[in-house]
């Protein structure tokens, strides 16, 4: 229904409302300003938290966040069992969940992204090949794939991004792919060949800029996902090890005392979500954005 | 501009008994083979500098001559030669040639210009991949903008800041870019406004003056069609069914198909004097003999059991009907269209 | 009295302060059983306007002025009477018959479901669809019922929906771009139909295309508009035989035609303009070969020449 109209007889003239039609892609400004306020914690943590990471203190264990009784200022999210600030600890988690998210995005994305343009555009065998092993990597369950990988190679940055990457490439490589079968259709492709423009050269400066679009979306929903991907693997000790720290591996840490010392375990769960929630805000703005825009 | 002699002896483009089949491949022991037979037994030829007028409706194959002509797809059989020489079976360096002495402008102005690429590197790209200098290329640009009637600056602009005639041009300046021979336009303006077809046919009729360009001029608007072209073929179900001089053949189509598309696309024809009977016919099960005695008033045993040759009627006009002399006169009984089987086993409709 | 009547028509998109107008000021009407067309290029508003006639425009749109249906205020009804009125009384066939049936049922399916919720008996249904079918010169009723919609030609899809959109005997139907996405020979059997369809019936029909052809073979009346609003309106034969405004005079012009052996075309230069710049002034003045300062200035009234012959220019008539 358009305007708010009230019952008139006919041959009444319908006057338009003043108010202007609602735009559906509207910038999500809080999930931006957290956002921005993560990269920053994880660009310049250890100069703005108030603490060392692992600075013990245990005459200040298991105190509480400042506003409730037993808590003070000096620590304002309160601290774990060995008196470790929790403030710092979750700065300090920030710019490890976000470097691990950011990175195993990346280079997935890196190896998807080449691997769907190149079965896309070429077709055949190649394609077939490819999808084949597209389909083969989405069946493997994640957590035990980690799992066994950690047993095999062992924990750490590296092996943890290694893990993620091999979880998620195909994902890409997916999207990608049927992307640029559209794109290969249009005709400034076809013409592009009429032109003696070389299969390379077409596939780099005509199909994959046209097929980034849903790429940078799928990457920017990916980042949250990703950080719950390491939260989990730390959660379950095969992510990132002490003296490190990450989110999950606090969530880890305050299981024990849920019960009676909730912001151990709380304060970075919320931090999870707040993070996930965030970019993927960004990311349905994005998609909105971008879509009517290139797909007309 | 006057026809010219459909001998070929001194054409510019021929195509001979052109056949082009679509299917998978047969797999070893899989039963029979299922085809489309997109193009079949087509010739014609186009004296340089002329327009060759290629007409017919869904299905009847000109945007595969098209597509052939373009070298983006392979005939099954027959040869398509320009200037003498078969372009398939070209050595790389022919190739590279061809794909400077003969490009396109398609039907669609939307996707014809990759939307992320600035204009003028859009219409730079032919002379790029020929291996033209870039100082070659940024003095080309503004000049060929010019031609087709845009502003010099517009080349520093993206496609989607431009309307559906403009980006037209922008594809006519890219075409003509590399000083081409032959341009193969596949429906041009049909998906544009009735206003701006004027001036992009305009357009095209004066860069062929000018430039001595031959055009292979694809569409299904007739009045289009015949204000462009010189000689026009008719293509129906595969199948080139009538070919002649354009004034002549539009004036008095001999073909029981052409005659059908002249009068539905006259403005004063009373409406409903040609009925048809049915719609297209199958392109995976064709019907025998002529394929339009499925639709054709005038068909008879003879149109379910023989395929009607091209016939020259004198005056360099070929129709490819058994009856055309009768159906002229006036004389040919209506027995209706044939829906038959060749066999007469089952009657399919 | 006419059995459709907009006043004062308008419609908006976009921001209060720079608003594209889509529709402005159009007054019309259509009578019983007459078939109009509705003609202009893209951004003439026609589409736009077919929406209003049966209050199905976006949720953006904004809306005033007033349309009348059979004495009753489309504008202004409700949903439920709207949808009482929409399908039994005016009904709509869209542009492409090959999105407007659904890929998973059956015809007999999408017809049964039409008709019941029209009123019709479930005992009934099959015969009449193959009734509706037979009207519509499809061959092999009892066949297509069991057919998907994807076994059949455009052609057949189409007539299929004009069945589906004549079953009840509108007074009105409504028809945009019916021919566009078929076959010349195919839009031929349309017409065709459409005109069985006011003989037999008495509907009148509002066919919106670009298409002057289609225009001239099988309209009464004939409606052109212009970046959103009407700049000449009258019967066919006078407008394609004495045009009386410029643009369209130059539409004319501008197309070839099969009947005789015009060498020349003449092309209108530049393009239709900026919807969100519109204002009180003609909105072809840039264009036109025969423009005065007052064009720039007063939007010209309607000039009525002969019996509802309308023409909105300020040089109405007046050779070039």
């Amino acid at each position: 229904m358009t305007a708010e109209v009230r019952a008139k007889p006919p041959g009444a003239t319908v006057r338009w409302p003043r108010w202007r039609a609602r735009g559906e892609a509207d910038f999500p400004v809080v999930a931006a300003i957290c956002c921005a306020l993560l990269a920053v914690a994880a660009l310049f943590g250890p100069l703005l938290a108030p603490y060392a990471k692992d600075a013990v203190d245990l005459s200040a264990s298991l105190s509480p966040p400042f506003w409730q009784a037993g808590g003070s200022t000096k620590h304002l999210l309160g601290t774990d069992q060995l008196g470790r600030d929790i403030l710092s600890r979750l700065i300090a988690g920030a710019r490890v969940s976000l470097a691990t998210a950011t990175a195993a995005v990346a280079i997935s994305g890196l190896f998807g992204v080449i691997a769907g343009l190149v079965a896309g555009y070429i077709g055949g065998v190649l394609e077939a090949v490819v999808m084949r092993l597209v389909d083969a990597f989405l069946s493997l369950p994640f957590i035990l794939l980690a799992l066994a990988l950690v047993a095999t190679l062992g924990s750490g940055f590296g092996n943890i991004i290694l893990v993620m990457v091999i979880a998620n490439w195909a994902r890409y490589a997916r999207l990608v792919r049927s992307e640029v079968i559209g794109i290969k259709q249009r005709d400034y492709v076809t013409l592009a060949r009429i032109a003696g423009v070389g299969p390379i050269r077409i596939m780099l400066r005509h199909v994959l800029p046209n097929a980034l679009n849903s790429v940078v979306v799928l990457a920017i929903l990916d980042v949250g996902r990703a950080i719950i991907l390491e939260s989990s693997l730390s959660f379950l000790g095969v992510g990132i090890q002490p003296p490190d720290v990450s989110w999950g591996l606090m969530l880890a840490d305050g299981r024990t005392f849920l019960g009676f010392a909730w912001w151990l375990t709380t304060l970075p769960g919320l931090a999870i979500v707040i993070a996930v929630l965030c970019f993927n805000s960004l990311g349905r703005w994005l998609r909105i954005r971008l879509d009517p825009r290139g797909q007309l | 501009m006057t026809a010219a002699a459909q001998t070929g002896a001194d054409a510019f483009v021929r195509l001979r008994k052109v056949r082009k089949e679509f299917g998978p491949p047969r797999m070893l022991g899989f039963g029979s083979r299922r085809t489309v037979v997109a193009v079949e037994n087509v010739s014609f030829s186009i004296p340089a500098g002329s327009t060759f007028g290629l007409v017919g409706e869904s299905g009847s194959g000109k945007s595969t001559i098209a597509r052939l002509m373009l070298k983006l797809e392979q005939p099954t059989s027959g040869e398509v030669t320009v200037e003498g020489r078969d372009i398939f079976g070209q050595t790389a360096r022919e190739v590279k040639a061809y794909r400077r002495n003969v490009q396109a402008v398609l039907q669609d102005p939307y996707g014809a210009l990759s939307p992320r690429l600035r204009v003028r590197d859009i219409i730079g790209e032919p002379l790029a991949a020929q291996g033209a200098s870039r100082e070659l290329i940024s003095e080309e640009v503004p000049r060929l903008l010019e031609t087709v009637g845009l502003a010099r600056e517009a080349g520093e602009r993206y496609p989607h800041q431009f309307s559906g005639g403009q980006r037209q041009r922008i594809a006519i300046a890219r075409a003509l870019s590399v000083h081409p021979r032959l341009l193969v336009l596949d429906e041009p303006v049909s998906a544009l406004d009735v206003s701006i077809r004027a001036q992009i046919l305009i357009l095209l009729r004066s860069m062929q003056e000018r430039l001595g360009l031959t055009y292979l001029f694809i569409g299904h608007d007739l009045a289009i069609v015949k204000y462009m072209s010189a000689v026009v073929g008719v293509m129906y179900f595969g199948r080139m069914v009538e070919i002649g001089p354009a004034n002549e053949l539009l004036r008095r189509p001999l073909h029981p198909y052409t005659r059908r598309l002249v009068a539905v696309a006259s403005m004063t024809e009373p409406l409903g004097r040609h009925r048809l009977t049915d719609e297209l016919p199958n392109p995976l099960d064709p019907p025998s003999g002529c394929h339009f005695r499925m639709c054709c008033p005038y068909a008879t045993e003879r149109c379910v059991a023989q395929v009607p040759p091209l016939r020259d009627t004198g005056r360099q006009h070929h129709v490819a009907c058994h009856y055309f002399e009768d159906i002229e006169r006036g004389t040919k009984a209506e027995t209706g269209p044939q829906s038959m089987s060749a066999d007469a086993a089952t009657p399919s409709s | 009295m006419a059995l459709v009547e907009v006043r004062d028509l308008c419609v908006e998109f976009g921001s209060v302060e720079r608003p594209v107008q889509a529709v402005s000021h159009v007054d019309l009407t259509i009578e019983n059983g007459e078939i109009v067309g509705i003609a202009g290029e893209s951004g003439s508003g026609k589409t736009t306007l077919c929406a209003a006639l049966i209050h199905a425009l976006p949720r953006t749109a904004r809306v005033s002025g007033e349309v009348t249906f059979d004495n009753r205020s489309i504008l202004t009804m409700s949903p439920r009477e709207l949808r009482k009125l929409r399908g039994r009384e005016i009904s709509m066939i869209l542009q492409n018959p090959m999105t407007s049936l659904d890929p998973l049922f059956t015809i007999g399916n999408q017809m049964g479901e039409v008709l019941s919720a029209r009123g019709t008996a479930a005992r009934a249904l099959r015969a009449r669809e193959i009734e509706l079918l037979r009207s519509v010169h499809l061959t092999a009723p009892e066949a297509r019922l069991r057919q998907y919609p994807h076994e059949l030609s455009g052609g057949m899809r189409q007539r299929i929906l004009i069945a589906m959109a004549s079953a009840t005997a509108p007074k009105l139907l409504l028809a945009d771009e019916p021919t566009t996405a078929l076959d010349a020979t195919i839009q031929e059997e349309i017409l065709v139909l459409f005109r069985e369809i006011r003989d037999r019936f008495g509907t009148a029909i509002a066919i919106v295309t670009h298409d002057l052809g289609v225009i001239r073979r099988i309209c009464d009346r004939v409606i052109i508009m212009y970046a959103g609003r009407i700049v000449e309106e009258g019967p066919v034969e006078e407008i394609f035989g004495a045009p009386r405004h410029p643009y369209t005079r130059a539409l004319l012009a501008s197309i070839p035609v099969l009947d005789d052996d015009r060498v020349v075309i003449q092309a209108i230069p530049g393009q239709v303009p900026n919807l969100a710049e519109l204002g009180n002034f003609c909105p072809f003045a840039q264009r036109c070969p025969m423009v005065i300062d007052r064009c720039r200035g007063e939007s010209p009234p309607a000039n009525l020449s002969a019996a509802r012959h309308r023409t909105f220019c300020w040089r109405a008539g007046e050779a070039a």
